[in-house]
């Protein structure tokens, strides 16, 4: 068991190395994020009034697109360097390699929400910070039930011909049950009264989500990914 | 083919030919009146939307994790039809619902679980079709999630009201109502079993031509 862990904790650790040397799908996934959000604040913002419950939304449609961006190229640049061979080459499980893929994904988007929470709670006068712990819960808990389906699917796409293409079309009709919960779930926090047992079940629809699908990951990563 | 295959196509063509008749004799509805008849085609092509569904996701599975080409070929042509049937069942239902309920869509639990199942159904065509090599592999794992997916659906949109009839209706159809419903459901049953099995036929005899090809070289 220690030693998944470790292969999980080297195959997390390298890809943030990588990533923080270039920083390459951090900007260009949270620059894609902005400018949705932006587009949807010349959309919905009319005369410095907000659409109601239109926040929780555009949050997670920016998460979703910008998820969608940082997925398929996290694999692109194992398929350029060739080295996504080399990793699935290595002894180590399957499944372990999978969690710290899906590790460094997690941690990408999350420091992306970071960034988006105040543009949208300023852009749309949302109150998002009144509950930190509930919030924290919620995109947490979110992140990992998009980000277990995608990181899957995307690495089995590496070797399809219109990879681009397909990720949203595998991706997004599973990611639907996910995100509903997470508009919702956000929604309660931005709502005049904050009522806790709505936010409650949102958010232990998607804890059980996140449990069913990241075992489902688990189990069908290895006769996946395999040929 | 199959020796059955012919008579049994002969006789669901000719109870689809006689089902409209059924229906127009059938007693109206008291409350919804002409608009009903509507769900003696609805309900069959929702029933096989399902079924078609759940015949896809098994196969899926099996061919996942027991590698049998025959199942593959199976959870396709299933894939298919639960584009078809539940293309059916989601154009006859808004043409109903807009007469009973005063709207074309309302964001109930079976017709966002319906719509949402039927999108899976779309992306598992659309991957099979344009993924090239590899893509058996990324339909049936999508195949498996989208199985997985439908209690989640179902949960969250539970929660918000619901206005659809539910299908404890059927066996309190009276007799005059009930007969063209059940003979319309046979004709579906029927309908669904022969286009599979023309469907399953077709890419055995794809692999045996890839085969002979290879064979060949």
């Amino acid at each position: 068991m220690s030693r998944f862990f470790r292969v999980a904790w080297i195959v997390l650790r390298k890809d943030l190395t990588v990533e923080m040397r270039s920083l390459e799908i951090f900007s260009t996934s949270l620059f894609f994020a902005v400018s949705v959000v932006l587009f949807f604040a010349v959309a919905f913002v009319q005369e410095g009034r907000a659409l109601d419950g239109a926040a929780a939304g555009i949050l997670w449609i920016a998460v979703a697109f910008a998820g969608t961006l940082a997925l398929g190229r996290t694999f692109e640049r194992e398929r350029q360097a060739e080295t996504l061979r080399a990793l699935l080459l290595a002894p180590a499980d399957r499944p372990a390699i999978y969690v710290g893929k899906l590790l460094g994904i997690i941690a990408l988007l999350l420091v992306t929400e970071v960034v988006l929470l105040p543009l949208i709670a300023y852009l749309f006068q949302a109150g998002f910070f009144s509950h930190l712990l509930w919030l924290a819960a919620i995109l947490l808990a979110g992140t990992v039930g998009y980000c277990a389906v995608g990181t899957l699917f995307a690495a089995m796409l590496v070797r399809a011909r219109s990879r681009d293409v397909l990720l949203p079309i595998l991706l997004y009709p599973i990611a639907i049950p996910v995100i509903i919960a997470g508009v919702r779930a956000t929604a309660t926090l931005v709502a005049p009264e904050f009522d806790v047992a709505l936010a409650r079940f949102w958010l232990s629809l998607m804890a059980a989500y996140d449990v069913v699908f990241v075992t489902l990951a688990l189990w069908s990563f290895e006769p996946l990914m395999t040929d | 083919m199959p020796k059955w295959f012919t008579p049994a196509s002969v006789i669901c063509a000719l109870m689809f030919a006689v089902s409209p008749l059924l229906i127009a004799n059938a007693p109206f509805e008291s409350t919804m009146g002409l608009v009903q008849k509507i769900s003696y085609y609805h309900m069959p092509s929702a029933w096989i939307f399902l079924i078609a569904g759940i015949v896809c996701g098994v196969a899926s599975i099996r061919y996942l994790f027991q590698g049998n080409l025959s199942q593959d070929r199976l959870a396709q042509a299933a894939a298919e039809l639960v584009v078809l049937f539940g293309a059916l069942a989601i154009v006859t239902g808004p043409l109903w619902a807009r007469k009973a309920w005063g709207v074309w869509w309302q964001w109930d639990v079976r017709l966002t679980s319906s719509l949402m199942g039927w999108m899976v159904s779309v992306a598992y065509v659309l991957v099979r079709k344009y993924g090239g090599p590899g893509s058996d592999k990324l339909a049936a794992g999508l195949a498996l999630f989208g199985m997985a997916n439908v209690p989640f659906i179902y949960i969250s949109v539970n929660y918000w009201r619901t206005i659809h009839p539910k299908t404890s209706v059927v066996p309190k159809l009276p007799l005059q109502m009930g007969i063209p419903f059940w003979f319309c459901v046979v004709a579906f049953v029927l309908l669904f079993t022969l286009l599979l099995r023309l469907r399953v036929r077709l890419e055995e005899q794809r692999a045996r031509v890839d085969e002979l090809y290879l064979a060949l070289d």
